[in-house]
C-alpha cells in the first residue's frame, strides 16, 4: 500500500513541478509531462520498469479523450467529414507505410520486419497532438479538423493491423528468446476469438448498433433519472460507468475501444447532458493523459541512446522527415492554406503511442527482434519528445502573421460570440427567443431536468447542469462566450456566479436579474456589467396605461415614462455610493431593504420624484421666450 | 462667460488644429452602401468626435446637455446622412430641435455656436443633373438646404456648402464610392490643420466641386 502511495506521489509530485513551470515557459502541458517524466525516470532513477504497466493503465485517457472528441462532434459533422477521414487518413497511412518499409528493407532482410517498422511509424499520437490542438484552441480549424481525421483514421486502422501482425512471423527469430505468442499485453479476455469469420462479424456489428442505440435511447431516461437525484458524484459514476463500459464491450469483441467510446461520444454530442458528461470525465481523462506522458518520458532507455546517439537520433529525424513529407504532400493535395498545411505537417510528424502497443505485439509475434525494437523504441519516444517543439515552431512562423489576419476574422467571431443564459424559467426563457429569433447563438442552462426537457422539445439548445458549477461553465464554453446572462431566481446562487465568473472570466460581459434594489447593489458589488431590476419595466408599463388612461396626450405620457426612467436610475446610482462606502450597511441586507421600503423614506421620494419629474419631462422643445424677435430686429 | 472662456482656452490650444465633430445619422445601417463605409473610414481619423447619433439615441431621447457639451468643444460641426425627402433623416432633426436652445444657440445671451464651421456630408439617390432648374428636382441643392443654411446663420455659425455624392445608391456598381471616401478623408485632414479656403469654399455649389483648387499647401 504505502509503495502505491509512494509512487503516486512521486508522479503527482514531478507533474505539479514540471507543468506549470513548463507551461509559464510557453513549452505546453505535453512537453511539460515529459520532461517530468525523464526527470523522474532515466534521470534520477526514482521509477523503474513498473512504468510499462502504468502506462497501459494509462492508455485509457486516450479512450476518455475520444469519447470527449466525439462529444464535440455532432453526427452530421462527423459525416461531413467522411471525406478527408478516408482519403486523407486512409493516403497518409499507406503513403507512409510504402515509404517507411521501403527504407527499412536497406537495413534489414526480411520484408515483415520491414513491412511492421512501416506499420508502426505511420502511426501518429493522438494523445500528444489531439491535447495541443485542444490546448492551443486549434482544434477547429481546418488544420486542426484535418488532423483529427487522420488520428481517427489511424486510431481505426490499428485494428486490422494488429490482425496483420501474427501472420509476418519470422520463426527464426523464437530462437532470440522472445516467448512466442504469450501476447501478454492482449491475452484478455475475448469472445470471439474462436468464432468464424461471418459470426464474428456479426457480433460487432451488433455491438456498435449496441452503442448507438443505447446511447440514443437509453442514456437519456437513465440520467434524467440519475440527474433527479441531484447527486454530483453518482452522476460522475454513472459517467464512468459509461466510458469503462463501452470500453469494456470493444475490448471483448476485439474492437478498439477508443474507437468504441468515440462513437459513443458521437451519438451523446446532442443530448442535453452533454457539457454535464464533459465537466464530469474531463479530470480523469486530464490526469490519465498526464501520467500517459509521464511514462513516456520515464520510459526512454538512455543507455542505448548514449551508445549509438548518432543512429538513433538520425532514424528519429529521417522517420519525421518522411512523414512530414507524406504530409505536408497530402496538406497540398486536400488544398488546405499554407497555415492549416504546416501545422497539419508539422503536428502529425511524430510517430505515437500506438506505435509502442504494435512494436510489443510485434516482438511477441517473433515479428521484430529485440534487440532492434530497442531502437525503434527509442525512435517513437524521441520523436513525440520533439513534437512539442515543432508545435513552437509553428507558433512562431504564424504568430505575426496570425494576427494580421485575426483583424479580418474577429469581425466574424464578434457576430458569433454566444451568449450563455443560466437559468430560463419565464425570465429566462424570453431573452432566449429574443436572442435566438435574432440569430444570436444562445446556450441555455438549467438545473430542472423537466424544463429542459420541454425546451428541447421546442428546439432549444438547452443543458442540465448547475450553472454555478465552475467546471460546467467550462463545459459550455464560458472562455470564449462574449456574455453571460444570470436569470435564475436564486438571489444568493446569482450573486456567488457573477463573482465567480467576473473573478475568473473578466472578459465576458455579465448581466444579471436584480430581485429588488437591494439585490442589485449586491450584484454590483460583485462586479456584475449590468443588472435590471426584473419588475421594473412591467410596472412602468401598467404607470404608463393608467397615465394614458387618466386622458394624458400619449406623446406626453411617453416623456414623463422616460423623465421617470432616467430620475430613477440617477437615484439608483448616488445612493449606491453611499451605500458602497458603507462597508457595515453593505453587509447587512436586510437593513437596507428596510431603509428603502420604509415609510418616512418613501415621502421623501415621493416630494423629489414630483419636482425633478417636472423639471426634466419639460427640458425639450422649449419654445423661445415671447418676445424674443426684438432679439433680432433691435441691433 | 463661461461659454466665450472656454471659447478662448480652446483656440489657444487648438491654433493649428480644428477639432471637428461629425454627428452621423442613418437609420438602416444594414442596407447602406455609401454612408456606412463612408462612416467608418471617418472613424479612423485621428483627433475626429465622430458620434454615430442613432447608436448612441436608439429612442431618439436626445441628452441635450451632452450635446450642447460636445458642440461647446468643437470648432467645425458636420452632419453626414443620406438625403432623406430633401432633408435630413428625422434624427437630426430631433436633435436640432432639441440641442439648439433659445439662449445656448441662439437669442441675445445664445452666442456659443459664434464662429464655428457648419457643412453637411450628404448621398443622393437623384443624379446630379436632376437637381437644378431644369431638371426633375427642380431646385439645387443649396437652395433645398437652405434651412439649414439659415440654421446656421441664425445661430452665428459659417456654413458651408455641402461635401456630395450624387446617384448614391450605383456609386458601388460605378465604382464611385471608394474616389468619394477617398476625398473626403483628405478634405477631412486639410480642415484639421486649416488648410481650407474658408472663403473660396462658401459660394461654391459643392465642397467637392474642385478640391485641390480648395486645399492650399500650407495654413495661413
Ligand atoms: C426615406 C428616404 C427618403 C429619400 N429621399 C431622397 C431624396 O429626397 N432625394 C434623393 O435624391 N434621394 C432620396 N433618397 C435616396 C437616398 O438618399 C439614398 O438611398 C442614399 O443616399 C443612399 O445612401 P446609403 O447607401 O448610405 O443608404 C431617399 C431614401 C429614403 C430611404
Amino acid at each position: 500500500m504505502s509503495s502505491i502511495l509512494f509512487q503516486a506521489f512521486i508522479y503527482l509530485c514531478a507533474a505539479v513541478i514540471a507543468v506549470p513551470i513548463a507551461k509559464r515557459l510557453g513549452l505546453g502541458s505535453v512537453l511539460g509531462y515529459l520532461i517530468a517524466g525523464i526527470i523522474i525516470g532515466p534521470v534520477i532513477g526514482l521509477v523503474g520498469t513498473e512504468t510499462q504497466e502504468i502506462q497501459h493503465f494509462a492508455e485509457f485517457g486516450v479512450v476518455m479523450m475520444l469519447f470527449l472528441v466525439g462529444l464535440e462532434l455532432e453526427p452530421k459533422l462527423l459525416w461531413e467529414m467522411r471525406n478527408r477521414l478516408i482519403g486523407l487518413g486512409g493516403l497518409q497511412v499507406l503513403l507512409t507505410v510504402l515509404l517507411i518499409t521501403g527504407g527499412a528493407l536497406i537495413f534489414t532482410v526480411n520484408w515483415q520486419t520491414a513491412l511492421a517498422i512501416g506499420l508502426i511509424f505511420s502511426l501518429s499520437s493522438t494523445a500528444i497532438v489531439l491535447q495541443t490542438l485542444n490546448e492551443k484552441g486549434l482544434i477547429k480549424t481546418d488544420g486542426g479538423r484535418s488532423g483529427f481525421s487522420v488520428l481517427l483514421f489511424q486510431d481505426i486502422a490499428v485494428i486490422p493491423m494488429l490482425a496483420l501482425i501474427p501472420l509476418l512471423a519470422i520463426p527464426e527469430l523464437g530462437a532470440m528468446g522472445a516467448e512466442p505468442h504469450s501476447g501478454a499485453d492482449h491475452a484478455h479476455l475475448s469472445l470471439v476469438k474462436d468464432l468464424p469469420g461471418w459470426a464474428y462479424t456479426l457480433v460487432v456489428l451488433a455491438a456498435v448498433a449496441f452503442v448507438v442505440l443505447a446511447g440514443h435511447f437509453l442514456s437519456r431516461p437513465l440520467f434524467r433519472f440519475i440527474a433527479a437525484s441531484r447527486l454530483r458524484e453518482v452522476f460522475t459514476a454513472s459517467a464512468l460507468m459509461l466510458v469503462i463500459g463501452i470500453a469494456l464491450l470493444m475490448t471483448l469483441v476485439d474492437l478498439s475501444p477508443a474507437l468504441g467510446t468515440f462513437l459513443a461520444g458521437v451519438v451523446l454530442a446532442n443530448s442535453e447532458f452533454r457539457h454535464e458528461l464533459e465537466s464530469d470525465i474531463e479530470p480523469f481523462k486530464g490526469i490519465l493523459l498526464g501520467l500517459f506522458f509521464i511514462t513516456v518520458g520515464a520510459g526512454i532507455d538512455f543507455q542505448v541512446l548514449s551508445d549509438q546517439p548518432g543512429l538513433i537520433l538520425g532514424l528519429t529525424l529521417t522517420v519525421m522527415l518522411v512523414k512530414g513529407i507524406v504530409l505536408w504532400f497530402l496538406a497540398k493535395l486536400f488544398r488546405l492554406n499554407s497555415k492549416d498545411g504546416w501545422l497539419f505537417t508539422l503536428g502529425l510528424a511524430q510517430a505515437g503511442e500506438f506505435g509502442f502497443v504494435l512494436l510489443s505485439f510485434s516482438i511477441q509475434n517473433q515479428v521484430i527482434p529485440i534487440e532492434l525494437s530497442k531502437i525503434l523504441s527509442l525512435v517513437v519516444a524521441l520523436s513525440m519528445l520533439i513534437t512539442p517543439a515543432l508545435f513552437i515552431l509553428y507558433d512562431q512562423l504564424f504568430m505575426r502573421r496570425g494576427a494580421d489576419e485575426s483583424s479580418a476574422e474577429s469581425d466574424q467571431i464578434d457576430e458569433q460570440g454566444s451568449v450563455i443564459i443560466a437559468g430560463v424559467g419565464r425570465f429566462g426563457q424570453i431573452i432566449n427567443r429574443l436572442l435566438v429569433a435574432s440569430d444570436i447563438k444562445t446556450i441555455v442552462l438549467d438545473h430542472e431536468p423537466n424544463m429542459i426537457d420541454t425546451l428541447r422539445k421546442f428546439g432549444v439548445q438547452s443543458y442540465y447542469g448547475d450553472a454555478s458549477r465552475p467546471d460546467l461553465l467550462h463545459a459550455a464554453g464560458i472562455e470564449s462566450a462574449k456574455i453571460f446572462i444570470v436569470a435564475i431566481d436564486d438571489r444568493d446562487r446569482a450573486i456567488e456566479m457573477v463573482e465567480h465568473v467576473k473573478r475568473h472570466h473578466p472578459h465576458v460581459f455579465v448581466i444579471a436579474r436584480a430581485f429588488d434594489v437591494g439585490h442589485l447593489y449586491l450584484l454590483k458589488k460583485a462586479g456584475v456589467d449590468l443588472a435590471i431590476r426584473e419588475v421594473f419595466e412591467g410596472s412602468l408599463e401598467v404607470g404608463r396605461a393608467a397615465l394614458k388612461t387618466l386622458g394624458i396626450h400619449p406623446f406626453r405620457v411617453e416623456q414623463m415614462v422616460k423623465a421617470f426612467r432616467l430620475h430613477d436610475f440617477s437615484g439608483l446610482d448616488e445612493l449606491y455610493d453611499l451605500w458602497d462606502e458603507n462597508e457595515a450597511m453593505a453587509k447587512n441586507r436586510a437593513y437596507l431593504a428596510r431603509a428603502r421600503e420604509h415609510g418616512d423614506t418613501l415621502r421623501d421620494l415621493l416630494d423629489k420624484d414630483r419636482m425633478e419629474l417636472h423639471d426634466r419631462s419639460e427640458r425639450g422643445w422649449t419654445p423661445p421666450p415671447k418676445n424674443y424677435v426684438k432679439e433680432f430686429t433691435e441691433d | 462667460m463661461t461659454t466665450s472662456d472656454r471659447m478662448d482656452t480652446l483656440k489657444s490650444i487648438s491654433k493649428d488644429f480644428k477639432r471637428i465633430l461629425i454627428l452621423f445619422a442613418h437609420p438602416s445601417i444594414n442596407r447602406s452602401e455609401v454612408n456606412w463605409p463612408l462612416a467608418q473610414a471617418t472613424r479612423q481619423i485621428p483627433g475626429i468626435t465622430f458620434v454615430d447619433l442613432y447608436a448612441e439615441y436608439p429612442t431618439l431621447d436626445i441628452n441635450v446637455d451632452r450635446e450642447q457639451q460636445r458642440l461647446l468643444d468643437h470648432d467645425i460641426i458636420v452632419f453626414m446622412h443620406p438625403l432623406y425627402w430633401y432633408s435630413t433623416p428625422s434624427i437630426l432633426k430631433e436633435w436640432q430641435d432639441l440641442v439648439l436652445e433659445h439662449g445656448f444657440a441662439y437669442g441675445h445671451e445664445g452666442t456659443a455656436l459664434h464662429g464655428k464651421v457648419f457643412f453637411n456630408v450628404i448621398s443622393m439617390g437623384g443624379p446630379e443633373e436632376a437637381y437644378s432648374s431644369e431638371g426633375f428636382q427642380h431646385f439645387t441643392i443649396r437652395e433645398l438646404l437652405h434651412p439649414l443654411e439659415q440654421m446656421a446663420a441664425l445661430c452665428g455659425m459659417l456654413y458651408l456648402p455641402p461635401f456630395t455624392l450624387f446617384s448614391a445608391r450605383l456609386a458601388v456598381e460605378e465604382q464611385r464610392l471608394q474616389d468619394h471616401i477617398d476625398n473626403w478623408v483628405i478634405f477631412v485632414k486639410a480642415l484639421q490643420h486649416d488648410q481650407v479656403d474658408i472663403i473660396k469654399a462658401q459660394s461654391l455649389p459643392k465642397l467637392n466641386q474642385d478640391l485641390s483648387g480648395l486645399i492650399q499647401g500650407e495654413s495661413s
